[in-house]
Parts: structure tokens; sequence; C-alpha cells
């Protein structure tokens, strides 16, 4: 076999000297390029995305570290204002569609879904390869419309701005979004028919992993919101392009529909983004506890309200858009509801802590900072859902510090958190823990830094899109730049270690972390290309851990 | 006027009566956060430290059923954040409806600048002038893409919307000058469609109006009526029209009845959509034999002959609520 992969030529054969020949598994099942870029193995595909995903990731994380240079100081000596409107678009666009909604569900949820439930693969492999093509197609089209010189718009695409009066290649960005969805339709498409269909012998719904259960909810949103914002898309393409009236008031069009049409979408896809990674908290919360869940049915249950009810909450975007305040009333009290099952979550986990054996390793800090800023993105969103101060704060950075807490503190977390606690199984191999359990006490702490100013800065009044702002506000942007750079050094750490532990780390036991769960339990690390030797046969119920020791029992 | 940065404010200063209500909410979500999270955090903590792994701590419990405790945390929250929903919408319902004999004062936002007219024909970009004590209705409308009109201060905004009039209002109560922002991205020079707002004395704010702008100014209204003429308007709901059409005296804040039942009410929108497509909503009774003046009309000059319509429902004839006669108009 030719080595021409970067992959391939550090695979695991050329590694140093091991103690026993490695037995077959999913990575070097095959060598070569072709091998990668033709594989229907799920894990295959997974780690393709985990490239991408990364890529994207740091693409939009520059983009970010521009900006906030641009904000250290008033009157902004880096970027001019046209530069800057792009930058941020190309940090949402990138952000939200090419990493936030993909990154849990096409990295973890494709490589555990089927280890999760018992099964050799996911439902559709071929279907599988061909939206993680799709994927890279959207993703270097969007990257075509950024280097061809951007679009300014912002990731909402706010109509008429974005149809009639913008410069810059809307289109083709908007192409790129269009593309990419029918990749997250095809996979959350193959998630509901795997988890239908694909669960071994025993694994009925109430034994299901968590994960899988919030994985589910999140398909369910994927294949009926995605088809929305492609419509919502097409119709500005249709617009711009050909002048059809459809959101331009000069041609006959409603600027209002558009809004309702993108966050019908785009409101639904915050959950998209957040119900993996609550999922891949509670695994972690649960193993580092050595505890099954607290109130099980009502964690899994709440991954469904929480899919239904964030339906119906879009016009909570659009208070002071000139929506009639008789709607406004009631999307606001929608809004207040759709807290309540993340709250019954929130509150099971803490409750799993009570009375287990709690281990400190680093999924388990990653999850536990999860808990916190989640908590804390959470209550600020009840500010924005209270009419009268949303009417002071909506559209300043008091929304931007609100999301980041929900998206970066709640997802990114949750993200590595999952990435690093199923590294081992993934891998074959371990991190530095050490050096692990630093990068995440960095993250958290640069975190703050960044995001936490943001939310004073809203009620002073800044709003967002400015690269320029009043001097008297500077402190807090000083100190939310200086919690950027730290938070840079947090992502980079990981790159690099994690990098370095797939090549060169120990190699990981079949289940370093005493977990429960079939794919901890029934699989090497790394598994096999078909997972299980023999399929499994479930008979306990999930988290089957020590703990809670029942009197009574 | 700008606080030295060490006094680092956290709210900024409240200059209408709406923002010590506004900021009451805010700082009682605060609270409730703070008690919510500080209370969390320290139940995790005590958890954490109790059952970390090396410790002895007892570890068996009684099996219970976690629905009580589920109900609980399900039923309390949902009680307080009824309440706060309630709170916010009281505000905000108050915040939204103007209250009558507001001061009407035009805005239209334009990229990357404030048009903003007064009613005795004063015009200003950019900054706002407004009295204290009183209440202010801003009129506002996008020549171009979506704006939003912000007074931190004040602690209102709306959306500046093309196509359709949308209003804020506040009661300034405090003389000062304070920043306005553009609050929703409108293109390039979006951060520099700022200016200020100047919350005046009634006196001051009168001089202020007075104060003539160059040339001799007409009133909005004036200027409106001779747009009214300019535009032909006149030749068919002038006072001794032959044509059929609808009488304009009186006609703002009144219902109209309209071709196929139902009646609308006279507001600066239908007015607005009246100029500009007219075919939309026929009054009952009339033939749709208005041109349509979709783009040939400035939204300033639609804004000064919507004043002039205004201007005159001073007398108090209600024309239009009355059904017309079934004439025929003569052919046009």
């Amino acid at each position: 076999m030719n080595s021409t992969s970067t992959i391939i030529e550090h695979a695991p054969t050329g590694t140093p000297p091991e103690p026993h020949p490695r037995k077959p598994d999913y990575l070097n099942d095959g060598y070569g390029l072709k091998s990668w870029l033709t594989t229907h193995d799920h894990k295959r595909i997974a780690l393709l995305y985990l490239i991408c995903i990364t890529f994207f990731f740091f693409v939009g994380g520059w983009a970010a570290t521009m900006m906030r240079l641009q904000l250290l100081t008033p009157q902004g000596n880096l970027v001019t204002s046209e530069t800057y409107n792009r930058l941020f678009t190309l940090h949402g666009v990138m952000m939200v569609w090419f990493f936030l909604i993909p990154a849990v569900p096409t990295v973890l949820g494709n490589f555990l879904l089927p280890l999760m439930i018992g099964a050799r693969d996911v439902a559709f492999p071929r279907l599988n390869l061909l939206s993680w093509y799709i994927f890279v197609f959207g993703g270097l089209f969007t990257m075509y419309a950024t280097i061809s010189g951007g679009v300014d718009t912002g990731w909402t695409f706010y109509t008429p701005y974005s149809t009639t009066y913008a410069n810059g290649h809307v289109i083709a960005m908007a192409s790129g979004i269009f593309i990419t969805g029918f990749s997250s339709i095809f996979t959350g498409l193959n998630f509901i028919v795997t988890t239908h269909t694909m669960r071994a012998p025993g694994m009925h719904w109430f034994r299901l992993p968590l994960f899988v259960w919030s994985l589910y909810a999140t398909s369910l949103i994927l294949v009926l919101a995605t088809p929305v914002i492609a419509i919502t898309l097409g119709l500005i393409a249709l617009e711009r392009f050909a002048g059809v009236g459809v959101f331009d008031p000069k041609l006959g069009g409603d600027p209002l529909l558009f809004q309702h049409l993108f966050w019908f979408y785009s409101h639904p896809a915050v959950y998209i983004m957040i119900l993996p990674g609550m999922g891949v908290v509670s695994e972690m919360i649960t193993c580092f506890s050595r505890k099954c869940i607290f109130g099980y049915k009502f964690v899994a249950y709440s991954s469904i309200a929480i899919a239904i009810l964030g339906f119906i909450v879009w016009g909570h975007h659009m208070f002071v858009a000139s929506q009639s305040i008789y709607a406004g009333l009631v999307f606001s009290f929608l809004s207040f509801l759709v807290s309540i099952p993340s709250a019954i979550k929130v509150f099971n986990w803490t409750a799993t802590l009570y009375k287990g054996r709690i281990y400190f390793h680093t999924p388990m800090l990653y999850a536990l900072g999860f808990i916190g800023l989640f908590t804390i993105g959470g209550l600020t969103g009840l500010f924005l859902a209270t009419l009268a101060v949303d009417m002071h704060v909506h559209g300043t950075y008091f929304v931007i510090a609100h999301f980041h807490y929900i998206m970066v503190g709640g997802m990114v977390m949750a993200y590595l958190g999952g990435l690093h606690y199923w590294w081992p199984k993934i891998s074959g191999r371990m991190y530095n823990e050490k050096l692990a359990q630093f990068s995440a006490a960095i993250i958290f702490v640069g975190f703050n830094l960044t995001f936490f100013p943001q939310f004073i800065l809203g009620y002073l009044g800044m709003p967002r899109r400015y690269p320029y702002y009043p001097p008297q506000w500077q402190v807090f942007h000083v100190l939310s730049t200086a919690g950027a750079s730290v938070l840079a050094v947090g992502y980079l750490l990981p790159l690099c270690y994690l990098t370095w532990s797939f090549f060169f780390g120990r190699h990981a036991p079949k289940n370093p972390w005493n977990a429960s769960g079939l794919e901890w339990n029934e699989t090497d690390s790394p598994p096999t290309r078909t997972n299980f030797d023999k399929v499994p046969i479930v008979t306990t119920k999930a988290y089957n851990y020590p703990y809670p020791m029942t009197s009574n029992e | 006027m700008n606080p030295p940065i060490a006094s680092l404010p956290f709210v900024p200063e409240q200059a209408s009566t709406v923002a010590p209500q506004v900021d009451a909410i805010y700082w009682g979500l605060v609270a409730i956060s703070a008690v919510i999270t500080l209370g969390l955090f320290a139940v995790i903590t005590c958890f954490l430290i109790r059952y970390r792994s090396t410790s002895k701590a007892d570890r068996t419990m009684e099996r219970l059923n976690p629905t009580y405790l589920e109900v609980t945390w399900t039923v309390i929250p949902m009680i307080i954040f009824i309440g706060l929903f309630v709170w916010g919408a009281i505000v905000f319902a108050e915040a939204s409806k103007p209250p009558p004999g507001a001061l009407p004062i035009y805005i239209v936002g334009v990229q990357w600048y404030w048009d903003v007219r007064h009613e005795n024909g004063r015009r200003e970009i950019g900054d706002l002038h407004v009295p204290v004590g009183r209440p202010v209705q801003l009129i506002l409308t996008s020549a171009d893409v979506i704006h939003d009109y912000f007074i931190p201060a004040f602690r209102t905004k709306r959306d500046v919307v093309p196509g359709r009039y949308t209003t804020v209002w506040f009661t300034a109560t405090k003389p000062g000058k304070y920043r306005l922002f553009c609050n929703q991205y409108c293109g390039t020079k979006h951060s520099q469609m700022d200016g200020y707002v100047y919350a005046m004395r009634p006196e001051a704010y009168q001089a202020w109006l007075d104060a003539p702008n160059g040339t001799g100014q007409a009133t909005l209204a004036q200027t409106g009526e001779r747009l009214f003429r300019q535009y032909s308007c006149s030749g068919c709901h002038g006072a001794n029209s032959g044509v059929h059409a609808p009488s304009l005296d009186g006609l703002y804040g009144h219902d109209v009845p309209l071709q196929g039942g139902g009646f609308v009410n006279a507001d600066e929108q239908y007015l607005r959509d009246s100029i500009l497509r007219p075919g939309t909503q026929i009054v009952a009774g009339y033939k749709p034999i208005m041109p349509n003046f979709q783009g040939q009309i400035s939204e300033q000059n639609v804004i000064a002959l919507i004043a002039y319509i205004k201007s005159l429902s001073s007398t108090p004839n209600s024309v239009a609520a009355q059904p017309p006669d079934q004439a025929m108009p003569p052919s046009p």
C-alpha cells in the first residue's frame, strides 16, 4: 500500500515500538487516501468530519480574533468598517453552519451512534459518505465566496439589505449554506432511521444512552427545519438575481417575512447546536460520578420537549422588529416555557452528583464547566425573553454575550469534553491528562473573561456589529479582548496535544474510564471495522454504574 | 458629560419615564439569576467536595421516586417565570402604545443618517431634539433597508422598516445629551449612523424649534399642502373637485369602511399605503381610479403629505366615516 495520505503516513504501524502486534481496527483497515475517501465506515467518516470541522472552526476563530483586536481601541485601528462587516459575517457563517450545527452530530454522533446502540454501521452508510462530500462542497463554496471578496450581510442575511443593497457574493455564500443544508438533512435522516431500525436485541428505547436521545431529537429538528432555510435562501437568490419581489417593499415584498422564515429555522437551529451537547454532558456526568443519571425519563423527554417547543418561539427575535405586540406577548410566554426543559436537565445533572463517586478527569471538568456556563447563558436568555428588558438589550452586546454563553460556553465545552471523553476510543491513544486539565481550566477562565464584560457593555447600550464605539466603554472591550487571547491559547492547546497523541500517545485500554455503555465494554479501542465481533445483547438499563447504592434493594 | 472611566457605570443614565421601570425588571432578573446561579453552584460544589472519589462519605441512599423532585423543580421555576413574563409584558405594552396627544416627530432612516422633521418644519440630520416632560412619539420609516432607532438612556428602541411606519414613544425626564444608535445592521457605515438626543426644557426646545434653519421655513403641513397640489392630489381630493374621490377632511384617526366589508383605522400607515398603493384598500363606495404613487414620492414627502392630511382633522367633521353616496364618478 502506498502512503499518500498524511493520515496514513503516521499510521499506527509506523509508530514507536509496540508491545504486541497491533490488532486489526478501523484505522488500519485500509491505507491510502482512496481507502479514506471512499470509506463507508461511520467511524472513518466521523474522522473526515473532524478534520473539516476543525479547519472551519479555526477559520471562524481567526475572524473572531481580528474582530477582538479591532475592538481593542474605540476608534478601531486595524481594519475598515467594510472589512469588519465581512469579518463578522464570515465568523457567524463559519461558526454556525460549519461548526456549531454539524460538530457534535457529525463527529461524535457519527462515531458513537452505531457503537452505542450495538449496530455495525448507520442505516445508510453510503448516504453518510455522500453527506460528508456535500458538506465539503458547501464549505468550499462558502470559502470561495469569502476569498473572492466576502459578504457583508451578517450571518442573518436580513432583507432588503441582503437582496437589494449589499455588494459582495451573497448568492455564492447563500448557495454554500444551501448545499450544506442537504448534508444536515441526510445526516438527520440517517440517524433517525438508524435509531429506529438498528438497535441491538434488548436495546429498547429506555435503555438508550441519553446521548442517543439527544441525537434523535436533534435529527428531528434537522430534518424538519433545514428545508425552511433552504427555501429562504433560495428566495433571497431569486430576489437578488431575478428581481422577483418577495422581501423588498420597493418590489412589493415584505421584509418581515424574511425574518419570520429565517428565525423559523434559526431558532430551532440553536437547539440543533445545544441538544447534542446536553447529551454528551449526560454521558460524562454519569461516568465520572459513577452513578446512574437521576430521572432518566425526564432528561430524555426534556430533549424531545425542547425540540418541539423550539419550533414555536422564533418570534422572540422580533419583539422590536415591528411585529404585533400581541405576537410579542405569545412568543415571550413561549420563550419562558422553553427554558423549563433546560432547567430540568440542569437540576437532574446536579442531583446525579449526589452520593456519587466523583472523579475530576478532563471530560468531567468540561461537563462541570458546561453546567456553569449554560446556567448563566440560560438565565440571561430570560432577560431577553422579558419583553420590556428586550426592548433595551435587543441587538446589543448583551445578546452577543448571552448566545456565546450557550454556544461557546455550552456547546463548545460539551464538544471538547466529548472529544476528550471518547478520544481513547476514537484514536486508541491517551492524551496527556495534566495538560488537558490545564487547558480545560484555561478555556473556562478565558471564556468568562471574554464574554462576561459583554453583558455589561450590552446593558450600557453597545450595539452589535460596530467596529467603533464611544471611548468610555473601552475598559470592557479591553477585558474582552484579553479574555479572547487566553481563550485562543485554550483552543490551540488541545489541537496540538490531541493531534500529537493520535500518533504518539500511550495506547488506550478498552475502557479507560470504567464507563458503562456498549461502546466501552463491547468494543476495542479503537474499534474494529465492524465494531462488534458478535452482536451484543442488551440486558440492563443504561448507566449501569455502582451508584446509587440503594439501601433497600 | 461622559462619566470618568474610573466610575465604571453598569447601567446607562435613566432619562425617560420608562427607564426606571425597565431597570427595575432588569435588577429583579439579576437578583433571581444570582440566587439561582449561586445556589446551584453552592450545591454542586458541596457535592463535588463531599463525594469526591477519595472521600469516605456514606453513599447509601433510600430508593426514591424522582417524580416529586422533578415536579418541584418544574413548577417553582414556572411560577417565577410566569411572574417575570407578566411584569415585562405590562411595561412593554405601556411602552408600545403612545398616549394621545404625544408630540409627533417624523424620522426617515437613510443609509447612513437620520432625516428628522419636526411639525413646524424644522429639519435636522442625525441628531434629535426633544422637550422633557412631554410624551414624544417618533414616527419612523426607512428609505432603504431596515434600521433601528435606539436610545439607551431612554431604554427603548424600535426597528425602522422600509414600507411601514413604526413608532417609539417616550417622555424624557432629564435635560441632557444622550447617545443614539442605529441598532440594526444596515451596511458599510452602520456604526456611523449614530448621533445625540438633546433633551431640552420646553422653553429651550421651543426656542430651538423657532430658530430658522436658513431659509424661511414652512411647517410640515404647509409643505404637505404644497405637495398636495404639486402631485395633483387636490385635483380629485380637493373641495371643489368634480371627481368622485373620498374627502380627506377629518379622515385621520377615524375608521374607514372598506370595499368588500370591514373597517380600517386611518392611521399613518393607512394614509401611506393609500398614497403609494391605493389599490390595496379601497374605500367603500368608490372606484379604484387613483394612480399608483409607489416609487414617485420620497419617504420625506409622503410624511409631509400625511402631516397635511392630519392637519385637516383639526376641524371636527368626520366625512370618511359616513357612507358616501353611490353616484358614479365622472370619467377620469
